[in-house]
């Protein structure tokens, strides 16, 4: 998956691949074969890849509602996911779950729930399996400044550190749930603290800078793998799309399109690209090539995807048992 | 017309109206006449105002009596079970039933025991509104239609309202009402028009009633399957079959006198449930008319309802998941013992009335946002 992170064109290339392939969803979705709801991650590329450039094939990624990137910086199959949204046989869900559901076994990407705070816990179960077992995994759980309003957040810092468990609690601050703002529903104190209370260690980062995200999650992996407990880490991001659906929702008036487009300035990929191109590491031919990679691998995709047969009715109820 | 609003004061003016602004002007009246009215929901301030049934109520009452929620749901449910302890009116707005898991504990342990445990002392007059999602692939875990599970709680009301009509004098009885209800929304009702008394009035939480009078089937349906039987009634009636259609309306308390009635004249009872079959609310009625007018069956009852899986995604596997007014028709049609050809006549009258549709869309075109 990443091979060599060191120089940052990997951070940057799958930022890239991932924008390329959230842009291609917005852009067909209106054509009328993705009937599912569709939570894109524009803008948010940062977190989900610096985290997952951290982790091995092992490691156990949970996610929740908004999981495309989470999906496919773990190494998620691409097509699967695209199959999964057209509701095809082939899906990663074989079709039952739609967009929300996504999850790649081979690649660690355990599941993703659309109830908020839902996969919370579920890490810790997972991180205490790996323990258990005598592995030396990670559990990574993505969730959003929204969740961070349960009381499962509460129990599982607790039961973590309590247990130090080998667990990186992730949370993807983009300032909305929903439509509504982060001081409409939480005090004005930082997210980091909710951990304080727990005696877990958590740090705050600019959620649009990969690399800054990267080197938060090797050291708090590393912890993990050590057996030296969790980590809770906050990214500061930003959502450029509608809550759901293909399209920027300005217009609904919620927040401004000053706020959107200072963010927009902020836009990770952009950010990763300027700061190789400026070190030297990354040239207009190698992005070139990138982009013509990817775009070659989406259309495959998207072609591979859309040709699969739709599941059987009568498979309908399969797999409610095991 | 809604055929069954039942306002209780003079109401002489109707507008014709959506479903979701139904309850949105119940909502309005309520917090108009009582000051300990009260709403919260995630989106409650938000610019969809909940798909519309709290549109200007932030701006007419303000951000303490229209409150956005944290996505806390059962600590903020506690809380309201709180308030309702303390004389307040809360009604909560859940977008998703779904949703309400996460508040089991506080409405099944606290709001549904509170008044029994105090003798009376401190009953919880709390409304929690939530909406049954349904259509556009959201799969598993967004349109769970979970009423059975609340129906058997004793302590609780539970409501599902099938006409704008009676959603907006029904809410405002379960506002006025010093118990918990939980009140049911079908997401493809909201969009639903009718003509609506523009007063305040009450659609008393008593029980069934017949929305379509008939001889030959009793088809007992709840929320948008009432619109579904109803669809399917008007079709096997070019056949010369006569359904009597039932809405259950109040799912709990559950007053079945009604259907037994019903019953004893047509001999033949069909249920229709938007959740899960499997001990569904038609598991209940046909056990209770069986038990109080087994004499009067002359077949053997038939439930519909949701198989015994999850809801999936994909359209390809959703067909004939949901029961539809082509299913009502055709398991009443076979109650009545029309012959094949009959049913097909009556199939080919409903496809004329309403068309064809897509399994994960409603009938009439809405679009969305699911």
């Amino acid at each position: 998956m990443f091979k060599a992170v060191d120089d940052g064109i990997a951070l940057f290339r799958d930022m890239l691949r991932i924008r390329m392939i959230e842009e291609a969803v917005a852009l067909r979705y209106n054509q009328g074969h993705m009937r599912c709801p569709v939570h894109l991650s524009i803008g948010q590329e940062a977190v989900a890849v610096g985290v997952c450039a951290a982790l091995r094939a092992d490691d156990q990624v949970l996610s929740n509602h908004r999981c495309h990137a989470h999906y496919l910086a773990k190494g998620g199959d691409l097509t699967g996911m695209l199959a999964e949204m057209f509701g095809r046989a082939t899906g990663c869900c074989g079709g039952r779950g739609g967009s929300m559901h996504l999850h790649d076994q081979a690649a660690g990407m355990l599941v993703s729930s659309p109830i908020v705070g839902g996969a919370i816990p579920l890490a810790n179960g997972v991180a205490m399996a790996m323990r258990m077992q005598g592995r030396d995994s990670v559990a990574v759980v993505f969730f959003g400044d929204g969740a961070c309003e349960e009381g499962v957040v509460h129990e599982s810092l607790n039961f973590a550190s309590h247990r130090q468990l080998p667990v990186l609690f992730v949370v993807e601050n983009n300032f909305y749930s929903v439509c509504a703002t982060l001081d409409e529903r939480q005090p004005d104190r930082p997210l980091e603290d909710l951990a304080k209370g727990h005696a877990v260690p958590s740090f705050t980062v600019d959620g649009n800078d990969v690399f800054a995200v990267h080197a938060v999650a090797q050291e708090a992996v590393a912890r993990a793998r050590r057996g030296e407990g969790p980590s809770l880490i906050v990214g500061d991001t930003y959502r450029w799309m509608a809550h759901s659906g293909p399209i920027d929702d300005i217009e609904r008036g919620y927040r401004t399109s000053d706020e959107v487009a200072e963010w927009r300035r902020r836009c990770p990929v952009e950010r990763a690209r300027a700061h190789l191109v400026q070190a030297g590491a990354l040239t207009a031919a190698a992005e070139r090539e990138f982009a013509a990679t990817f775009t070659a691998e989406i259309e495959t995709a998207f072609i591979t995807a859309l040709a699969a047969p739709f599941p059987a009715r009568s498979s309908a109820g399969e797999h409610v048992y095991a | 017309m809604p055929d069954t609003a039942t306002p209780d004061t003079a109401a002489p003016d109707t507008k014709t109206i959506t479903l979701a602004a139904a309850l949105r002007d119940a909502m309005d009246l309520c917090m108009e006449r009582d000051p300990n009215v009260f709403v919260i929901g995630q989106g409650a301030t938000a610019p969809g105002r909940l798909f519309g049934s709290t549109t200007d109520l932030l701006e007419k009452y303000g951000p303490d009596r229209v409150q956005e929620m944290p996505l806390a749901e059962n600590g903020v449910m506690g809380a309201l079970v709180g308030a309702a302890m303390a004389g307040m009116r809360p009604v909560m707005v859940c977008m998703r039933t779904d949703f309400l898991l996460l508040t089991l504990d506080q409405i099944v342990n606290h709001a549904a025991k509170s008044c029994y445990l105090t003798s009376g002392e401190r009953p919880v007059p709390l409304v929690i509104r939530a909406c049954i999602g349904r259509g556009w692939g959201q799969g598993p875990t967004h349109v769970q239609s979970l009423e059975a599970m609340f129906a058997m709680v004793p302590g609780l009301k539970v409501v599902m309202p099938s006409s704008p009509a009676e959603a907006k004098g029904q809410l405002i009885a379960a506002v006025e009402d010093p118990n918990p209800v939980v009140f049911l929304e079908h997401r493809w009702l909201h969009d639903e028009t009718g003509a609506v008394p523009t007063g305040y009035y009450r659609t008393p939480l008593d029980g069934p009633r017949v929305v379509r009078p008939g001889r030959d089937v009793t088809v007992v349906a709840t929320s948008l399957m009432v619109l579904e039987a109803r669809r399917a009634a008007a079709a096997l009636a070019m056949v010369g079959v006569e359904c009597e259609v039932i809405d259950l309306a109040v799912l709990r308390p559950l007053k079945v006198e009604p259907v037994v009635a019903s019953v004893e004249k047509t001999g033949r009872l069909v249920t229709v449930d938007t959740g899960w079959r499997t001990l569904g609310l038609g598991a209940e009625v046909v056990a209770r008319v069986t038990e109080q007018a087994f004499g009067a069956l002359k077949a053997a009852p038939c439930r519909l309802g949701v198989p015994d899986h999850p809801s999936p995604s994909s359209m390809a596997l959703l067909e004939g998941y949901d029961p539809t007014a082509t299913a009502i028709l055709r398991a009443a049609g076979e109650q009545a013992g029309l012959n094949p050809a009959e049913v097909e006549r009556a199939q080919a009258a409903l496809t004329a009335a309403i068309g064809e549709w897509p399994v994960d869309v409603p009938v009439g075109g809405f679009r969305g946002a699911f």
